[in-house]
């Protein structure tokens, strides 16, 4: 996504530093490669007894051969041999493996499986192994080595091809062509063939600096060019062959390698550059000047608030680094044991304050609050090694995905366990059993069992009650759940959430509910406070809902369709300013009480 | 998991990179549990390519254009010599019964005699195979050592963006590293450590400090790529939801990434390292020229030279049969590791 988008992607691209060296680099070689043998042949072939392998000095930069030649010009004139060989090897790879891939694709299905197969299994060998093999039989020549290099780099192509056409042939507009009767061949040739030119353009450049090398190598070992011709690779074995002598001559085609695999590799990247920065380091931004606030009394004073947030800012640096506030200052009390819900919709705050009211937000974001603690615990300061156990103890997280935010790779018990044997130094068999109970605990039966498996043996509701489990494993005092019943279905979710309750019962704990369902949370929660474009607008007692003053709070009840809903109207949409729109009736009082219009709705 | 197409340039590890894209056959095994129908499948495939092996060596004397036995042994050899050299390969018999003879031979070990110096195919290997292994293991476990805390420490610390300047440079230098080829690096060691510092040997085999360039030639390209690669990973493991959970059981760091971050990158990565170990296995073929080594590298390349087919074809074979079962290792390492391996492997 290029912020200014020009006529043409590739030219915009040719103004990052990358597209420069591309570009440059591109142009030099093919000057080089032409003019070289004009310029640099006399040099490179005019022997000289007098001068006979000299070191490396003004007049000769890279030294000179046994014959007293000018090993700079001889790097220079071999350009034009590295590169053609590089090209031709790279073409017989890819048309090789675009004809070998693509008539695959048409194969009836066993023989396709066959060749696929196959294609798979040359491609466990390395590159160098099959060129080897390939020019055993080809023998050792400038053209075997090429046709060994390019034939050892068909597979690669084959499996791209296979696996680009496979994904295309997929595609509707292909499917279309099917049914309007146009035969498989071609579909390939008209629909699917032209549609992969890109990503193959960029494989092709990528491979062409490892072709390079290869090329160098079978060079090198004596298997590709032949005496009296010359490459970068056969020069390379040349000068290694008298490194003490003279290390630059051994030096100097090595760096014409590098360069020229650089520069190609730079062109396929170029291609491939805006879509995808590889490694893309993030702005450097600091965490914000947390305001350090007094400690409160006493933390286990009676009725002494779980959270106290005042005017709690979140930022977040954009793509230039500037930071962007998404939470503008909101304030909320959670007093021990009570029950209260977040509700919004995406994007309105509700997530990043809670995750703020946990410390948990990443390096990048900037957290600042007149107030903001746990328990007494400040929490936009360094925690202390004692805090930190408080924290892991009393305040657990329960998030919307129970699949991701279980670990895929530790069994359930091991993650259950954890938090008490490194705060509270359990042994593993007392870890154990009270894993166990807190497994019976949010009604998951065979506990023992369930302890040894791992998450992705376990149903969702089933590892979504885990979570809440893992929770239960400290003495939690504030259970945030952030989105918990979303991603399960609907009956799945009324048994979670009564395992939510039954918790909170049990231990006393003070929930935080995240929901964008102002139903769920009603039937749910004490209090109700509503977030929208990250400021609170209303907070409400869950049985004083109908008194709602906010348009928006408005808005998101009548949403909820009940059982004297109008099934023949349209559900309600709320607009962007919190309008209520359903069908095309006007039905709400703005915030200054004059009647939206329709238009007006519509306008927001 | 998403793995970002660096573009590799060792030679060794070919064109594209080691973009290797895995099916497996589904159906067939369903009765059984995922883990052994993941090793079954693994080793059928094992079989049908060690098959493939065996009949590309043997088509190699049969593939080469002309007279292979004219060409080893040069124009001025006389017409008998030639005939008693076919005959003493075997070359003189129908083709499918020289098939026979050949795998019947490979069973009971035998390779053959090289033309050349008259030895047993299957001694040389025996002498040679161990020099190849050593260097190839060694060069691998430097840089699978070293890749995993540098891709660990630039990804943390990249993602606190405290040390910006270091972690550009790093990245810098690791890029810069993995562009290199091996065959170059080894050009540019004995430059430094052989003739300007003149402290190790650059070349020959058999002491700790000989072996140390090359080991160092052959691991750096991998090691670089690998720790691009498990930097790369560990940024997209840090970001996963298990992750902000482990965060909030407040466990001490140390226990936040290694027991939490480091298992779910051993996938991805390991699948990389074995094909990154069987690249290297290729690349001591030009390691053990640059430095004189006596392996198989060598010898493969001279008898390539001097066109000693039953050399060639006993070679070439240990080489793949070794680059096979390397992958079979890694296979049933990964199912043994991951426990949802048998079941994302499709």
């Amino acid at each position: 996504m290029s912020p200014r988008p020009t006529a043409s992607p590739l030219l915009d691209r040719l103004r990052t530093p990358r597209g420069v060296t591309g570009a440059v680099g591109a142009l030099a070689i093919i000057v080089v490669a032409v003019i070289a043998p004009t310029v640099w042949g006399s040099a490179a072939d005019t022997t000289s007894v007098a001068d006979r392998l000299t070191g490396a000095s003004l007049a000769h930069p890279f030294g000179t051969d046994e014959l007293g030649r000018d090993v700079f010009a001889r790097v220079m004139v071999a350009t034009r041999v590295s590169v053609l060989l590089t090209l031709g090897a790279t073409a017989i790879s890819v048309i090789g493996g675009v004809l070998l891939g693509a008539v695959a694709t048409v194969l009836p299905r066993p023989i396709r499986r066959l060749v696929t197969a196959l294609i798979d299994i040359l491609l466990s060998f390395p590159w160098l192994l099959m060129a080897l093999f390939f020019s055993v039989i080809w023998g050792a020549s400038a053209t075997g080595a090429m046709l060994a290099v390019g034939f050892a780099g068909v597979p690669t192509f084959a499996r791209l091809t296979y696996t680009l056409a496979s994904s295309l042939v997929g595609r509707d507009y292909v499917k279309a062509a099917r049914i309007a009767g146009v035969g498989q061949v071609e579909v390939l040739v008209k629909h699917v063939l032209p549609n992969m030119l890109p990503p193959m353009l960029v494989n092709a450049a990528v491979s062409a600096s490892g072709t390079l090398l290869a090329f160098a190598g079978l060079s090198f070992l004596g298997l590709g060019v032949q005496a009296p011709e010359y490459d970068w690779g056969r020069l390379l074995g040349l000068g290694i062959a008298r490194i003490y002598g003279n290390p630059m001559a051994a030096i100097g085609p090595g760096i014409a390698l590098v360069v020229c695999g650089v520069i190609f590799t730079q062109l396929g990247e170029l291609w491939n550059e805006s879509s995808k920065r590889l490694l893309g380091l993030p702005a450097p931004v600091r965490r914000g000047p947390g305001v350090s606030v007094q400690p409160l009394a006493e933390p286990t004073a009676p009725e002494e608030p779980v959270v106290q947030v005042r005017d709690l800012r979140v930022a977040f640096p954009d793509r230039n680094g500037d930071l962007v506030e998404r939470v503008h200052g909101i304030s909320l009390t959670i007093m021990p044991g009570e029950v209260v819900g977040v509700v919004g919709e995406s994007g309105s705050g509700k997530s990043v304050s809670a995750m703020a009211i946990a410390a948990l937000l990443g390096p990048d974001s900037a957290v600042t609050a007149s107030e903001l603690s746990f328990r007494g615990i400040d929490m936009t300061a360094p925690l202390t090694n004692a805090e930190r156990s408080r924290l892991g103890l009393e305040l657990a997280m329960v998030f919307q995905d129970p699949l991701t935010s279980l670990n895929p790779s530790l069994s359930i018990g091991k993650q259950l366990r954890e938090t008490v044997e490194v705060h509270e130094g359990l042994s593993k068999a007392a870890s154990t059993k009270r894993a166990e109970e807190a497994l019976e605990s949010v009604r998951i039966p065979l506990a023992a069992k369930r302890l040894r498996q791992y998450p992705h043996e376990l149903s969702g509701g089933m590892r979504q009650r885990a979570m809440i489990g893992m929770g239960l494993m400290g003495r939690p005092k504030l259970l945030i759940a952030d989105e918990p019943t979303t991603a399960l279905d609907v009956t799945v979710q009324r048994q979670v959430l009564r395992v939510l309750h039954e918790a909170q019962l049990r231990t006393g704990a003070a929930i935080l509910l995240i929901s964008h369902d102002i139903a769920l949370v009603s039937g749910f929660c004490d209090r109700i406070l509503v977030m929208k474009d990250g400021r609170i607008v209303e907070s409400l007692d869950a049985d004083r809902l109908h008194e709602a003053r906010h348009p928006y709070t408005q808005g998101l009840i009548a949403c909820v369709p009940d059982m004297t809903s109008d099934r023949t109207m349209p559900l309600p949409v709320i607009g962007a300013l919190g309008a209520l729109r359903q069908g095309q009736e006007p039905l709400v009082e703005g915030p200054d009480g004059e009647r939206l219009t329709t238009t007006e709705g519509q306008r927001a | 998991m998403a793995i970002p197409s660096i573009a590799s340039t060792d030679p060794a590890a070919g064109p594209g990179g080691p973009a290797v894209a895995r099916r497996g056959d589904r159906g067939l095994l369903g009765g059984l549990s995922p883990r052994s129908s993941f090793i079954l499948r693994r080793l059928g495939r094992l079989l049908v390519s060690l098959v493939i092996v065996v009949i590309a060596t043997f088509l190699i004397v049969q593939l080469v254009p002309g007279d292979p036995v004219r060409a080893a042994l040069g124009n001025s050899a006389t017409p008998e010599l030639v005939e008693r050299t076919r005959a003493d390969l075997g070359l003189d018999v129908p083709v499918p019964e020289q098939f026979v003879n050949y795998v019947s031979g490979l069973l009971r070990g035998d390779m053959g005699t090289a033309i050349g110096s008259q030895r047993s195919v299957s001694d040389t290997i025996a002498q040679r195979f161990p020099i190849t292994l050593t260097l190839a293991v060694a060069a691998f476990l430097v840089a699978a050592l070293g890749a995993f805390p540098i891709g660990v420490a630039t990804a943390v610390s990249s993602r606190t963006g405290r040390h910006r300047l270091a972690d550009l440079g790093i990245s810098g230098l690791l890029g810069v590293l993995i562009a290199i080829p091996s065959l170059l690096f080894a050009v540019g060691l004995i430059a430094v450590f052989s003739i300007g510092l003149g402290v190790l040997p650059a070349a020959g085999w058999g002491s700790f400090q000989q072996a140390v360039l090359p080991v160092i030639a052959l691991a750096v390209g991998p090691m670089a790529y690998l720790a691009r690669l498990v930097h790369v990973e560990m940024l997209s493991v840090l970001e996963m939801p298990y992750m902000t959970t482990a965060r909030s059981k407040r466990l001490p760091t140390h226990l936040v990434y290694l027991r939490h971050a480091l298992p779910n990158m051993v996938t991805s990565t390991l699948t990389i390292g074995g094909i990154m170990l069987t690249g290297m296995v290729a690349g001591t073929v030009l390691i053990e020229t640059v430095f004189a080594i006596p392996g198989l590298g060598t010898s493969i390349v001279s008898s390539i030279t001097s066109k000693d087919y039953p050399m060639i074809q006993g070679v070439v074979l240990v080489y793949a049969m070794l680059v096979l079962g390397l992958n079979l290792l890694i296979d049933v390492a990964l199912a043994t590791i991951d426990p949802r391996s048998s079941i994302t492997e499709g």
